[in-house]
């Protein structure tokens, strides 16, 4: 059954539903509709809520109930993320899986509370200190925001590693019909490694700090190799009428849906575009966008920011093709009809004249 | 008398973002009173706001202003005072800025003692992000992440600034607008750590889920619920249960953060021109 509902919202039921019993939040628009939903929903189904003094505070929370065994997450917006680095950075050394949400807004800085996508380096490229990774998940509408929710819950505890959903502010509080997966009982959940008392079991430790450098190297291998884990198998994105374009955009989230309706706006004008729409950020789906470089002459990378994800496209292009670069910043969202024109210009390069 | 305030106002910015009803503009007109009847120069005046719809009110004064971080006002004001420390430095903040999010900076601003006036806009909620708890929400109302009612109790902030070091602690309410501008005037007045604790409506985010009908409403229950320092001394704890004290709630003599500093420099300085210290060599 479809239900009617806030993107936000959303995220909070698909949560519960896959098992999330603690969240710990602040304030902050446009993502405290979830925190809000979760106030009221977790009681209900026996789950914790507590508003937090701040992110640090929250992300740190997170820390304490992952490390004792509990499904958890966190969610925030922009300058709030930015206050959980620090933690992010522990989780992910220390091995605790936990989901972590990012409903962006415009910045640096304060910025506006307008949609955004100017985090992705933040989420994709680290953001806290230390070699880590962590997957990054990027829906486009509210039923993807509610199944990748429970998928992100799954990919944290299969790699013990923080999981990110990065949304923005548009999917966060747009309402769209959603169904959720039916509530089947929970998948086991393989906590063996939590600290949960060793009475009869050897000691757990969930540690971060190994001031002997060549334990501290080990463990980061240990993590290196995860990571590498995570790259082989966890990339998703997706394609649309790539099988023949020439020229291919390539968007995420809010911007992906925009570029799609650019997209057949152009076929009807007989231009040949596609979209590849990567669905996890980081691990970066190289391999899709290189599989559309034999039919497509350019790429056009569209986002709501200056240009972040540009540099990972042109990595994977690595100069066999022109990699173009459309964004719009602080809060504005590009129009179809303005990525149609970019799609025009490049076009019109590379058809010569034939385009008006 | 609007218009004696007229001038320390940036009146091209209005109209402003606050709710028919909302106790800000009584608190920043208390505020600006008291600056008028100290005579403050107004390019010698710094306001530092943090973030929330109380926070907001710098961007409608004509001083040095500056708008900061969610919670982190007092640290920027310390900057500002450190830097010029001839300069009157005051910062607004609300419950939320102050005691949640900014909880640290305020009881270590208040330890230090430094010559820094606070006029924290207690409405009881966060007004901006629409209404959520914050640590002054009392237990039992109702919030939008306290739907069944809050079962944290809240901190007593103006108790929370004596025991950590300020040296000047006042309450009132938008009610007893002439007491809250007195208090302000000794808060400048002190050298060193002052806080006046405004007690304010949100009719908005805070009174309509607590059955307050208006913000008229809440002025009544600020009128009703207000008992004064003095007489509360004569009463039981349980009669005071609920109520709201006001007025001159804590002085003490204690030396202040800059001019420790100072002295501290003074002395280093003297010691080393006599030799009796040598200062460490860069290489
Ligand atoms: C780091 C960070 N977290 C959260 C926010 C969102 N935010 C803006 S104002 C505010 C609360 C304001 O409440 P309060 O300080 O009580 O002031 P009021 O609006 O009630 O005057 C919050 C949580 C933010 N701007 N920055
Ligand atoms: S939400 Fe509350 S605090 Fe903010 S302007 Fe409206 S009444 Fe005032």
């Amino acid at each position: 059954m479809k239900v009617l509902m806030k993107g936000n919202e959303a995220i909070g039921e698909a949560a519960i539903r896959a098992g999330c019993r603690c969240f710990f939040g602040y304030p902050i628009t446009p993502q405290t509709e979830l925190p809000e939903y979760l106030a009221k929903r977790l009681p209900e189904a026996g789950g914790v809520f507590l508003q937090a003094e701040s992110e640090i505070a929250a992300i740190n929370m997170v820390y304490g109930a992952a490390g004792a065994g509990a499904r958890v997450m966190t969610s925030s917006s922009s300058p709030g993320i930015s206050l959980k680095l620090e933690g992010i950075s522990y989780l992910a050394a220390s091995e605790l899986p936990c989901v972590i949400v990012n409903i962006m807004r415009g910045g640096p800085g304060l910025g506006g509370i307008q949609p955004s996508q100017s985090d992705y380096f933040q989420a994709t490229k680290g953001g806290g200190h230390g070699d880590y990774r962590m997957i990054v998940l990027a829906p486009a509408s509210v039923q993807e925001l509610a199944d990748l929710t429970a998928e992100a819950f799954e990919l944290a505890d299969k790699y013990r590693n923080p999981v990110m959903l990065l949304g923005d502010g548009i999917l966060g509080q747009m309402m769209e019909a959603v169904s959720f997966r039916p509530r089947t009982a929970l998948p086991a959940q393989d906590k063996t490694w939590a600290t949960t008392g060793c009475r009869g079991r050897a000691r757990n430790v969930i540690n971060s700090l190994y001031l002997d450098p060549e334990k501290l190297e080990r463990h980061n291998r240990h993590l290196q190799e995860k990571f590498r884990q995570m790259a082989e198998n966890e990339v998703r994105s997706e394609t649309y009428r790539t099988e023949d374009a020439e020229i291919v955009v390539v968007a995420f989230g809010t911007a992906a849906r925009i570029a799609r309706t650019a997209v057949d706006s152009a076929r009807m004008q007989g231009i040949r575009a596609g979209l590849v729409r990567p669905v996890t950020l980081w691990p970066f789906p190289d391999q899709a966008i290189k599989s559309v470089l034999a039919s497509c002459r350019a790429l056009l990378t569209v986002e709501m920011n200056a240009g972040q994800m540009v540099e990972d496209v042109r990595l994977a292009v690595a100069g066999a093709r022109p990699v173009h670069f459309y964004g719009r910043t602080g809060g504005m969202v590009p129009s179809a009809t303005e990525i149609l024109r970019e799609i025009q210009n490049i076009a019109g390069v590379a058809y010569g004249a034939s385009v008006s | 008398m609007m218009q004696q305030l007229e001038p320390y106002l940036r009146l091209e910015r209005f109209p402003h973002i606050w709710c028919p009803g909302c106790g800000n503009g009584i608190v920043l007109g208390c505020l600006l009173r008291a600056i008028r009847k100290l005579e403050l120069d107004q390019d010698r005046t710094v306001v530092v706001g943090g973030i929330g719809c109380s926070s907001r009110a710098v961007g409608y004064l004509d001083f040095n202003t500056l708008h900061a971080t969610h919670g982190r006002a007092l640290a920027f004001a310390t900057g500002i005072k450190l830097a010029r420390p001839e300069l009157h430095v005051i910062v607004i903040t609300g419950d939320g800025d102050a005691t949640a999010i900014g909880g640290n900076h305020f009881i270590h601003a208040a330890r230090r003692n430094i010559d820094l006036t606070v006029v924290l806009f207690n409405n009881s909620i966060y007004g901006m992000t629409g209404g959520q708890y914050s640590p002054l929400t009392p237990a039992g109302k109702k919030a939008t992440t306290s739907p069944y009612g809050n079962i944290e109790p809240n901190f007593d902030v103006a108790e929370l600034a004596r025991s950590a070091g300020a040296t000047y602690v006042g309450r009132s309410t938008t009610y007893h607008a002439g007491l809250l501008t007195d208090l302000i005037v000794n808060g400048i007045r002190n050298k060193g750590f002052s806080l006046i604790e405004a007690v304010t409506a949100c009719p908005t985010a805070y009174g309509r889920r607590n059955n307050w009908k208006s913000g008229a409403e809440m002025l009544l229950w600020q009128k009703e619920s207000a008992v004064h320092v003095k007489r509360a001394e004569r009463m039981h704890s349980a009669e005071l249960e609920g109520k709201i004290i006001i007025g001159e709630l804590y002085k003490r003599e204690a030396p202040e953060y800059i001019s420790m500093c100072e002295s501290l420099t003074a002395r280093i300085r003297q010691a080393a021109a006599s030799g009796s210290v040598t200062p460490l060599k860069g290489k």
